[in-house]
């Protein structure tokens, strides 16, 4: 399954409904895009919720770091919600579960923003 | 693939859907030898980082470089070896990607996660290519059964 996203605004917080596998290739691409797009147009909250996300691969872990990056190098926050077991395990052995800021429920992680 | 034959190859092209089907390919080996979910994912993945590792970086998509992929049952092991046409891994440039100077680095983990999942982890440059070895034991009752059986 590939991967897909679709975003929506909560209290000036943008969620980013992820579902699929994001690994090389086109699932990789899509998430860059849809980060690079939001931060564009000035939606520098940001929230990934990868409850859907069933695959991960060090692609995939890497492109979620530079999603990081790229959003804080442009003053904004973004957060990760509601890992599958799969992925938070992945975070845990890379150690990036000490980077990112990741939440298990949606209204705590808008509320986290300042 | 019925792993009754012990041991299978393939000849792949350097493309992302070699990536893919490389994946594929263990996720049904590893089930089909009884291997637990969890480790099921753990071959598939580390085979996916193998085979993702000989596309990219050691044939570089070249469409005249192939991937060879084969997988063996001997005895209490699968061995899974993954072969590119490459120049070489130069193992001295692969970081350490849990030092704290390379956590938010966008690439680099893939042997590490193969080093996580599997029992044994080989590599071996060469200048005519890299080859990979992937060893994973084959643990509990349900593997040693189906082998009994075959």
């Amino acid at each position: 399954m590939s991967m897909k996203v679709s975003s929506r605004q909560v209290d000036g917080v943008t969620i980013v409904d992820c579902s699929g596998r994001i690994t090389l290739g086109e699932g990789s691409v899509i998430l860059r895009d849809t980060v690079r797009d939001l931060l564009s147009k000035g939606n520098k909250k940001i929230v990934l919720n990868l409850q859907d996300v069933n695959y991960i691969d060090s692609s995939g872990i890497g492109e979620l770091v530079s999603a990081f990056t790229t959003t804080k190098n442009q003053g904004g926050e973004l957060k990760l919600l509601n890992l599958t077991k799969k992925v938070n395990d992945l975070l845990q052995i890379t150690k990036l579960y000490t980077v990112f800021d990741v939440k298990d429920d949606e209204a705590s992680a808008v509320k986290s923003f300042k | 693939m019925a792993m009754t034959e012990q041991r299978v190859s393939y000849t792949l092209d350097s493309s992302l859907e070699t990536i893919d089907s490389a994946e594929e390919k263990a996720t049904i080996i590893a089930t089909e030898l009884g291997f637990a979910d969890d480790e099921v994912m753990q071959i598939s993945m580390a085979v996916r980082e193998g085979a993702v590792n000989a596309v990219l970086h050691g044939n570089e998509y070249a469409p005249d470089k192939k991937v060879i992929l084969a997988f063996e049952r001997t005895g209490d092991n699968l061995v899974i070896t993954i072969r590119d046409q490459g120049k070489g891994l130069d193992l001295s440039k692969i970081p350490n990607p849990l030092a704290p100077e390379n956590l938010l680095k966008t690439s680099g983990r893939g042997i590490f996660l193969m080093r996580s999942f599997m029992d044994v982890v080989e590599i071996r440059p060469s200048q005519t290519g890299t080859e990979l070895k992937l060893i994973k034991h084959v643990h509990g009752t349900t593997a040693g059964g189906k082998e009994a059986s075959q």
